[in-house]
C-alpha cells in the first residue's frame, strides 16, 4: 500500500484526484492541471510536498562531511542560505539532486526526492565518515506556496519580514501559529516559499494558507501542475531526466558541479568526463510538427535512433510542445534539428534555449 | 456524470449517435473527466475505414496518451476538423461540439453490441469500485 502524507484526508475532501507517485498516494490535480498551472503563474498555488525527504547532518563534522558528498560548494553557502546540487557515486552517476539548507556549519538539512528517501539516507550515512546523519523524513511535512501572490498571502500569516528573506534564503518563524522553516525556494520558476513544519500541524497550515489567499485567488495545486511548471523551467526531474546512470555534466547540471572546490565523491570521474568531452547531453527542444513528445520516445536523426526523450508536454503557458532529451553532444547545439518518433511517425524537433518560460517581471 | 438517453456506448468510453446507416462518434463525459485537460488530438481523414474495436485515433491530456476505439466498422464520412485546434472542446462539451467523426457503418448488426445508457452507467460505476 502506498504511503500517505499528513494532508491525504484534506486532499480527498477537496476533491483531488489521487495517483501513486514514488510510492506515495498524491494529489495529481484538484480543479484541473491547466487551471492550477495558471494559478501558479498568475496568482498562487499551494502544493503538498510532504513526500519529499529530509536528511539532517549535525555536529562538528557535519559541514566537512556533507561537502565531500555534494557537488556544489557549501563553503560558499552562508548560514540561512539554501544551495542546489547533486550527490554522486564514484562513477559520477547521480544518486539524487537535492537542496541543502545550511542552518549552521553543524546543522545542515538535505531535502531529497521522495523516491530516494531510503537510498539517499543510506548513501549519506554510509559515506559520512562518522558524522551524525539522521533521516528526519517522517518528522517534517512540507507545503509549497508558489506564484506572484505568494509573498503577500504568506505575509498575512507571519510576523517574519518576508522581504528580508531573499531567493534561496530561509529563516524560521511561526506561520499562523505553526512553527516553520520558511524558505524562499521552489520548483515552479515563480516567486514563492516552501514551508517545513511538524506533520501534525500541516492540515491547519494548509487551511490557513488557502483562507489567507482567497482574495488573491490562491488554489491548491497537484503533481500534474508541478510537473508542467518545472518542465517549462527545464528543471530536471530525478528518475525521468536523470538517474544513477547519468552524470550531472550530461544532465546539464555542470553549474552545480564545482570541480575546484576540493575532493568530493564522484569528482575524479567527472573531471575525466569533462576532459574527454561529453558523449551525450540533455537538451531542451520544441516540436515543429504537431504532436506531444513523451518520456521514453526515441530521438531520430536521418531515421536512425540517436537519443531519448526524458520529459515532454504541451507547455500550458506557451501553447507549444516542449521537452528534454538526451542527444549526442554534436547534435545538441541550439538550433540543431532532429525528429521525435511519435507512434511510428517522425515529428520534426529543434533544440532550443532553456528555460522555455521566463517569469513575468 | 452525464449519460444522454439518446446515445449508445462502448466499454472503452466512446459514444455513438446512430441515425440510419450513420453514427456520430465521440468520447463520454466520464472519459473526458478521467483524462483531464485534453491538449492534443489525432483523428482519421474522410474516406478512411475504421474497424470496430480498433484504434481510429489518439487523444492526449496533459498527463496521458489514450487510443480512441471505433464503436462500429465502416467508412469515415465526416471529421470534426476544428477540434484539432481546440481539443479542450471535448472537455467542455463531449456530447455535442466535442464530437469526433461520423462513420457510415457497414454492418448494422454491430449496433446491437453497443451498450444502452443504463448498462454503460452501470459499467462505469462498477469500474470505479
Amino acid at each position: 500500500m502506498a504511503l500517505r502524507t499528513p494532508l491525504y484526508d484534506v486532499h480527498v475532501r477537496s476533491g483531488a484526484r489521487i495517483v501513486e507517485f514514488a510510492g506515495w498516494d498524491m494529489p495529481v490535480q484538484y480543479a484541473g492541471i491547466l487551471d492550477e498551472h495558471e494559478a501558479v503563474r498568475t496568482r498562487a498555488g499551494l502544493f503538498d510536498v510532504s513526500h519529499m525527504g529530509e536528511v539532517v547532518f549535525r555536529g562538528p563534522r557535519a559541514l566537512e562531511s556533507l561537502q565531500r558528498l555534494f557537488t556544489n560548494d557549501l563553503s560558499k553557502c552562508a548560514d540561512g542560505q539554501a544551495m542546489y546540487g547533486c550527490l554522486c557515486r564514484d562513477t559520477g552517476g547521480i544518486v539524487d539532486d537535492v537542496v541543502v539548507y545550511r542552518r549552521g556549519a553543524a546543522d545542515l538539512l538535505v531535502c531529497v526526492n521522495a523516491a530516494n528517501r531510503a537510498k539517499d539516507f543510506e548513501w549519506l550515512r554510509d559515506h559520512a565518515g562518522g558524522a551524525d546523519v539522521r533521516n528526519e523524513s517522517d518528522e517534517w511535512a512540507q507545503l509549497a506556496l508558489q506564484g506572484p501572490a505568494a509573498p503577500g498571502v504568506l505575509q498575512k500569516l507571519t510576523s517574519v519580514r518576508l522581504s528580508s528573506v531573499g531567493t534561496y534564503r530561509f529563516t524560521t518563524g511561526d506561520v499562523s501559529g505553526v512553527p516553520c522553516l520558511i524558505a524562499r525556494t521552489g520548483y515552479t520558476g515563480e516567486d514563492g516559499f516552501e514551508l517545513f513544519c511538524p506533520p501534525d500541524r500541516a492540515a491547519a497550515l494548509w487551511d490557513a494558507l488557502l483562507e489567507a489567499g482567497k482574495a488573491e485567488g490562491a488554489a491548491p495545486a497537484g503533481l500534474g501542475a508541478r510537473d508542467s511548471l518545472r518542465l517549462e523551467m527545464a528543471y530536471r526531474l530525478y528518475g525521468s531526466d536523470m538517474d544513477d546512470g547519468t552524470t550531472p555534466l550530461e544532465a546539464g547540471l555542470g553549474w552545480v558541479v564545482k570541480l575546484d572546490k576540493g575532493d568530493f565523491v564522484g569528482r575524479e570521474a567527472l573531471v575525466r568526463q569533462k576532459e574527454a568531452g561529453l558523449q551525450r547531453k540533455l537538451v531542451g527542444f520544441t516540436l515543429t510538427d504537431p504532436g506531444i513528445a513523451r518520456h521514453g520516445y526515441r530521438a531520430l536523426r536521418d531515421g536512425q535512433p540517436v537519443g531519448t526523450v526524458t520529459s515532454g508536454t504541451k507547455s500550458p503557458s506557451l501553447g507549444i510542445p516542449i521537452g528534454l532529451a538526451y542527444l549526442p553532444a554534436a547534435l545538441g547545439a541550439e538550433g540543431s534539428t532532429f525528429a521525435v518518433e511519435i507512434r511510428g511517425r517522425a515529428a520534426a524537433a529543434r533544440v532550443v534555449k532553456t528555460p522555455f518560460y521566463s517569469r513575468k517581471k | 456524470m452525464n449519460f444522454p438517453e439518446d446515445l449508445k456506448y462502448t466499454r472503452e468510453h466512446e459514444w455513438c449517435r446512430v441515425k440510419g446507416n450513420r453514427a456520430i462518434v465521440g468520447i463520454t463525459d466520464h472519459a473526458q473527466d478521467a483524462l483531464g485537460d485534453i491538449v492534443y488530438l489525432e483523428l482519421p481523414e474522410v474516406g478512411d475505414t475504421v474497424k470496430k474495436g480498433e484504434a481510429f485515433g489518439v487523444v492526449e491530456s496533459t498527463k496521458a496518451v489514450s487510443d480512441l476505439f471505433a464503436p462500429l466498422s465502416g467508412k469515415v464520412v465526416e471529421v470534426n476538423d476544428p477540434l484539432a485546434d481546440a481539443p479542450e472542446t471535448i472537455n467542455e462539451d463531449p456530447y455535442e461540439e466535442g464530437w469526433m467523426i461520423q462513420v457510415e457503418f457497414s454492418d448494422p448488426s454491430e449496433v446491437k453490441d453497443l451498450l444502452d445508457p443504463a448498462a454503460y452507467r452501470k459499467f462505469v460505476e462498477e469500474e470505479a469500485e
